[in-house]
């Protein structure tokens, strides 16, 4: 799963009104040497949310970020090489969870069954 | 505001095939790159001739790297009813245009095109030599010409009924060909990993096409299957993500869908997919999840959502959830716990598919779907609207005497406010959606009503 994805990712059922953004606990994560495309890097970053894609650049310990996009970022090549994460961090195996609830994913792809338990709530 | 520059004629050569898709992809694919289309011939109906007037020539190179509907396009020097028209219109065409290509240190070469006849080498000839009026000067090369000119004759659309003389003679410079060898190099017959429902290459080209999507895009197929929809998106540039409720399809496991193959390789998934194309660096990722309860965050991030949601037939329509009712304060579930699948209602899906788009997409993003009807049945009103979605075209693929599927595309035209939007509809649309509920039985007793008629024919 790519840190990109990882930000679009929510319990929209059940317990609170978001449920965004879920816990990751990572195991395994892998960095794709991937081809830098600043087009594309640039094309996501408005559609990132900033706070919860902070939290987890924290928590995996990778690269230190401003506190928001900064200005003008479409042509800063310096920081959409360091955007470029988004896409080359990969979270092979970990834990997705919300309170009394996680789930698990392996591989290559991950598998995100997250409205299992909340038929009744 | 600045006058729009000059227009240009341009002849754009169509394929004769999957006819109402042409318009709509021509269209979406002329907004995509800043040219309008300027309906000037009255209907573009089945004829393989189109007048395009768009305003540079780089537009339609564009359009060109882009369109599986389209094989050719020219730009159009000279155009009549007959031979004599074409030369007296050829004649009236400013020259200062035509000798930048002309010049003594060039080359070309002519070439004949005709719809619905064949000519003889000699009769070409002759055609070729009628056209000394204009003033070529350079040399004709017939192997590796600078510029190649074609001169295309229309013979009508009646193969039984073929006129003496053409209909319409076109005269012009050509300037690309279209991208029909791709239905050709993505065949799912060398595809390595398949489904019983894998969308044939052309269409799925002509879906990211309706669906405009572009480089850097990022394309959304909640019905992912085994992915032949994002490699059509991944060809033009696009990121693209997937999710299915099929734990087996999306991992690659179980029964092969492939005649002479029993079970799946151990590397048969999208990601695979896309590799064998060259195309791995515009996976995102693909997810097990359920569409009817998407495990997506708010926002708008999907440029376009293009997808062919299973009706039934050869792919079930399914959902998570159980029959039995769950107790409750049973909140917990084991870690890998896949839950149980149920029927799907067509109606349900398609209700949700849209609210989904029109809350997810970005503005001005498309959705492109297939819808099944029951042709006896259809009314255009049977296509599910939402007040933030505008319908952008709607064309029909046969499926059988009785059943077609519908090509939907719709814009994103407003912003999403809330989860109640959706219902508002006028009550009768959701009588209308319960129609596709039971396509799934009409098509079996069509099909059985067919059989059994056939039977009592051949016993007679």
């Amino acid at each position: 799963m790519k840190l990109f994805t990882y930000n679009l990712l929510s319990l929209r059922v059940g317990v609170g009104p978001h449920g965004f953004p879920l816990h990751l606990q990572a195991t395994k994560v892998h960095i794709n040497p991937e081809d830098f495309n600043p087009d594309s890097v640039a094309h996501m970053i408005p559609k990132v949310e900033w706070v919860a894609f902070l939290e987890v650049t924290n928590t995996l310990h990778l690269i230190k970020l401003p506190k928001g996009p900064i200005h003008g970022h479409e042509r800063d090549e310096k920081f959409l090489r360091k955007m470029h994460i988004l896409q080359e961090t990969d979270v092979l195996e970990g834990i997705l969870q919300r309170p009394r609830l996680s789930f698990n994913w392996s591989k290559l792809i991950s598998v995100i069954q997250m409205h299992c338990a909340f038929s009744t709530s | 505001m600045a006058l729009p520059g000059p227009l240009n004629r341009y002849l754009l050569l169509m394929a004769q095939e999957h006819l109402e898709f042409r318009l709509p992809e021509i269209k979406s694919l002329l907004s995509l790159f800043g040219g309008q289309f300027i309906s000037n011939q009255g209907t573009y109906g089945k004829s393989p001739f189109w007048i395009l007037s768009i305003p540079s020539e780089e537009i339609a190179r564009n359009l060109m790297k882009r369109t599986v509907c389209a094989k050719s396009i020219f730009e159009l020097w000279g155009h009549g009813r007959s031979s004599e028209e074409l030369y007296s219109s050829l004649r009236s065409y400013p020259v200062e245009k035509m000798v930048p290509f002309l010049h003594s240190d060039s080359t070309y070469k002519i070439k004949i095109h005709t719809f619905n006849k064949t000519l003889t080498q000699e009769e070409k000839v002759k055609r070729i030599d009628a056209l000394e009026f204009l003033p070529f000067e350079g040399k004709v090369n017939l192997k590796k010409p600078q510029h190649i000119f074609s001169l295309l004759e229309d013979y009508g659309l009646d193969p039984n009924c073929i006129p003496e003389n053409p209909h319409n003679v076109y005269f012009g410079r050509w300037i690309a060909d279209g991208q029909r060898e791709l239905i050709e190099s993505y065949s799912i017959k060398k595809r390595h990993f398949i489904g019983n429902t894998s969308m044939d290459a052309g269409l799925s080209f002509i879906m990211a096409n309706h669906g405009k999507v572009k480089e850097n895009d990022i394309v959304f197929d909640p019905f992912v299957g085994t992915g032949g929809l994002l490699i059509a998106s991944a060809h033009f540039g696009a990121y693209v993500y997937g999710t299915d409720i099929d734990y087996n399809t999306v991992h690659g496991l179980g029964k092969a869908s492939r005649k002479n193959q029993k079970w799946r390789g151990p590397d048969e998934n999208i990601r695979a997919n896309l590799r064998q194309y060259g195309l791995e660096k515009y996976y995102l990722d693909v997810l097990v999840s359920d569409a009817s309860k998407p495990s997506w965050r708010k926002g708008t991030y999907f440029d376009a959502i293009i997808t062919d949601p299973p009706y039934g037939i050869r792919e079930s329509t399914r959902r998570t959830g159980s029959q039995k009712e769950i107790p409750k304060g049973m909140e917990k579930c084991p870690e890998s716990h896949v839950p149980v699948s149920l029927s799907y209602h067509l109606s349900d899906m398609f209700f949700d598919l849209l609210n989904f788009a029109a809350e997810t997409l970005v503005l001005g993003g498309r959705l492109v779907y297939w819808l099944p009807v029951y042709t006896p049945e259809y009314i255009e009103e049977m296509v599910p609207s939402h007040p933030c979605l505008k319908l952008i075209s709607n064309c029909e693929q046969k499926l059988s005497s009785h059943t077609s599927r519908r090509l939907i595309t719709m814009e994103k035209v407003k912003k999403f406010k809330n989860r109640d939007q959706s219902s508002h509809l006028p009550n009768d649309h959701s009588l209308l959606y319960q129609g596709h509920n039971s396509f799934r039985e009409k098509y079996f007793s069509g099909v059985t009503k067919r059989i059994a008629k056939e039977e009592k024919s051949s016993q007679e």
